[in-house]
């Protein structure tokens, strides 16, 4: 999958809370949880996100709590692909099992700045800055996630190994 | 091959005789959690994907705590949602407002968890049962809807950091400064990815709801899960809670451990976590005049009956700050029972105090005590983030019950001994 976009850019332990705020989170619907995506701690990001940015952010992006109405709210924004320093883990999880891609590269995630044109190769896990030229390589996926993501999510995972049990 | 005690665990479930730091693993879960925010996420995912059943009835709780008694429309279509897939299913544990409490005090109590498991919940707090020596961790919904499907999850296996406990805790010193101090120590991310093992004899010093404490905020490091060796307290603890069997594992001698961190209990002071990170960390003696507007003593970290028990003995005969909204949220029915056996109500009502019926509430800014633009909260909570208990130019400070219930009386950051 080739990903291409204009950045948004964020700091360090940019937290579940921020992402989406708890008083929100008496729906799952992602069109509305994308209506107040991130509007903690940036009011202009509903209004300016377009279909196709990427957000780059520091270490420990998506600390806190398990929702994960957060990483759907990033994706029903529009946002194809987050590059971090470093993921907290459970935000980790929930963005593979929902189909976000991301990925985990400090290099990029420090020299990328806010409004650069980036394109991502996941397959390749390789980051391309097109305004500086830089190029980064962020590590792969190993293959069972991989999988995960080709089945379009965790879901569709279980139930195509499911569907390959019943038939041998 | 020696292995941590998370990673004997692990192993077990896994059905294999050893796993190494990093292996992707898939494990049979003992038990599976959820609550009204993260369940109906997981309920629809499990429904779009066509399942008819759930793996095992007994081995599934959903807790609606979060927004309960529902605080509004929406809160109450979630949890009606959710009934209906209780039901549909035939789901055992479900927790009814009346007999429901916040969900990691709530699990242990009703003895559906216990050593040896291997517990996931929808929710980061998931943590908390580390503390009876299972290994507990928090997921999202997609991975509670494939786990309520299938009876197992993934899991990358995790490196651990030794924290080897000593020495006797001071006046007023609780698991909560425990933690905080231990989280100012390491950072938010100091043990991301990774498992926490506390071991040492400090932890004879530790009654279980300072051990709950203690693992509950394992995730506010960044760690997988945080984990306590099984001694008498635990079994007792077991004994009287639960009927199903447990599992003593024990890390090996030669175990490895990515750090190993000594903490000598004698040594730390009550601790206050400042706006708006858990590791923004100062001792009492160095918090300065911080005037205060609210105090939340509950939450799964600190709503337990010893945490009540501490906030009364400092509050008893004394008066809430004229300036300050005091809320007392104890996290279960049975805590909520006790303490009014015990006449901790009369005291806290006394003073000028607020009870509430069990729910998570204003611990994450969803109904029961939310704060306006500019003001401060000291909170027994967990998290202090920017927004976390209402407006975003508000805060939070986080303590335990001991300088909570003093800061209440005191009008501003407190300590006990300051009264
Ligand atoms: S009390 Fe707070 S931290 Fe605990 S489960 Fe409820 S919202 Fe989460």
């Amino acid at each position: 999958m080739k990903i291409r976009g204009k950045v948004i850019k964020y700091g360090d332990n940019i937290d579940t809370d921020v992402i989406i705020p708890a008083r929100y989170l008496n729906t799952h619907d992602p069109s509305e949880l994308a209506k107040h995506c991130m509007e903690d701690i940036d009011r202009t990001f509903h209004s300016r996100v377009k279909p196709g940015d990427i957000i780059v952010a520091g270490k420990n992006f998506g600390c806190g709590s398990s929702r994960e109405h957060a990483p759907i709210a990033i994706k029903a924004s529009g946002i194809s692909c987050v590059i971090a320093e470093t993921f907290a883990r459970i935000f980790y999880r929930n963005a593979i099992n929902i189909g976000l891609p991301i990925l985990e590269c400090p290099e990029a995630a420090k020299a990328i700045n806010d409004g650069d044109e980036v394109a991502v190769d996941l397959a390749a896990g390789k980051i391309y800055n097109l305004t500086s030229g830089c190029e980064y390589t962020a590590a792969p996926f190993p293959d069972f996630m991989q999988e995960i993501i080709n089945a379009d999510g965790l879901m569709g995972y279980i139930k195509r190994k499911a569907a390959k049990a019943t038939e041998s | 091959m020696a292995m941590t005690m998370t990673q004997k665990i692990l192993a077990d479930h896994a059905g294999l005789e050893y796993v190494v730091p990093g292996q992707l693993i898939k494990a049979k879960v003992d038990m599976v959690l959820g609550n009204d925010i993260t369940s109906p996420v997981a309920i629809s995912e499990f429904r779009k994907t066509g399942f008819k059943k759930v793996f095992d009835v007994n081995k599934i709780a959903i807790v609606p705590d979060h927004f309960t008694p529902n605080k509004d429309i929406k809160s109450a279509e979630q949890v009606r949602y959710i009934r209906e897939f209780v039901k549909e299913m035939g789901i055992v544990h479900f927790f009814e407002v009346g007999q429901m409490g916040v969900e990691h005090a709530l699990l242990p109590e009703k003895g559906l968890v216990v050593a040896g498991d291997v517990v996931i919940g929808a929710d980061s707090h998931t943590c908390t049962y580390g503390a009876l020596g299972a290994f507990s961790t928090g997921v999202g919904s997609t991975d509670m809807a494939a786990a309520m499907a299938t009876g197992e999850a993934w899991f990358k296996v995790p490196e651990a950091i030794k924290f080897i406990l000593k020495g006797k805790p001071g006046r007023w010193v609780s698991g909560k400064d425990i933690i905080l101090h231990i989280i100012g120590m390491i950072g938010v991310d100091g043990a991301l990815y990774k498992s926490m093992e506390f071991t040492g004899d400090g932890i004879s010093h530790l009654g279980m709801d300072d051990r709950f404490t203690i693992a509950n905020m394992a995730i506010e490091a960044g760690a997988k899960n945080g984990i306590f060796p099984v001694d008498e307290k635990t079994i007792e603890y077991m004994k009287e809670h639960s009927t199903k069997p447990y599992k003593i594992y024990e890390a090996d001698e030669d175990a490895e451990y990515s750090k190993v961190y000594t903490i000598d209990f004698s040594e730390i002071k009550p601790t206050v976590a400042f706006p708006h990170l858990p590791e923004n960390t100062r001792t009492i003696d160095q918090v300065g005049d911080i005037k205060i507007h609210q105090v939340v003593i509950g939450s799964c970290t600190n709503g337990r009956i010893s945490d009540l028990r501490i906030a009364a003995e400092v509050m008893k005969g004394r008066k809430v700050h004229p300036d300050v909204r005091c809320i007392i949220i104890p996290a279960t029915q049975k805590i909520w029972k006790q303490a009014m056996k015990e006449g901790l109500f009369d005291i806290f009502i006394d003073a000028g105090a607020a009870i509430s019926t069990p729910t998570c509430g204003p611990c994450l800014g969803g109904h029961m005590g939310i704060l306006a633009k500019g003001e401060r909260a000291v909170a027994t909570t967990n998290r202090n983030f920017v927004g976390r208990m209402g407006h975003t130019e508000s805060e939070v400070y986080l303590a335990s019950p001991a300088i909570a219930a003093a800061s209440a009386i005191a009008g501003r950051i407190a300590s006990p001994d300051e009264l």
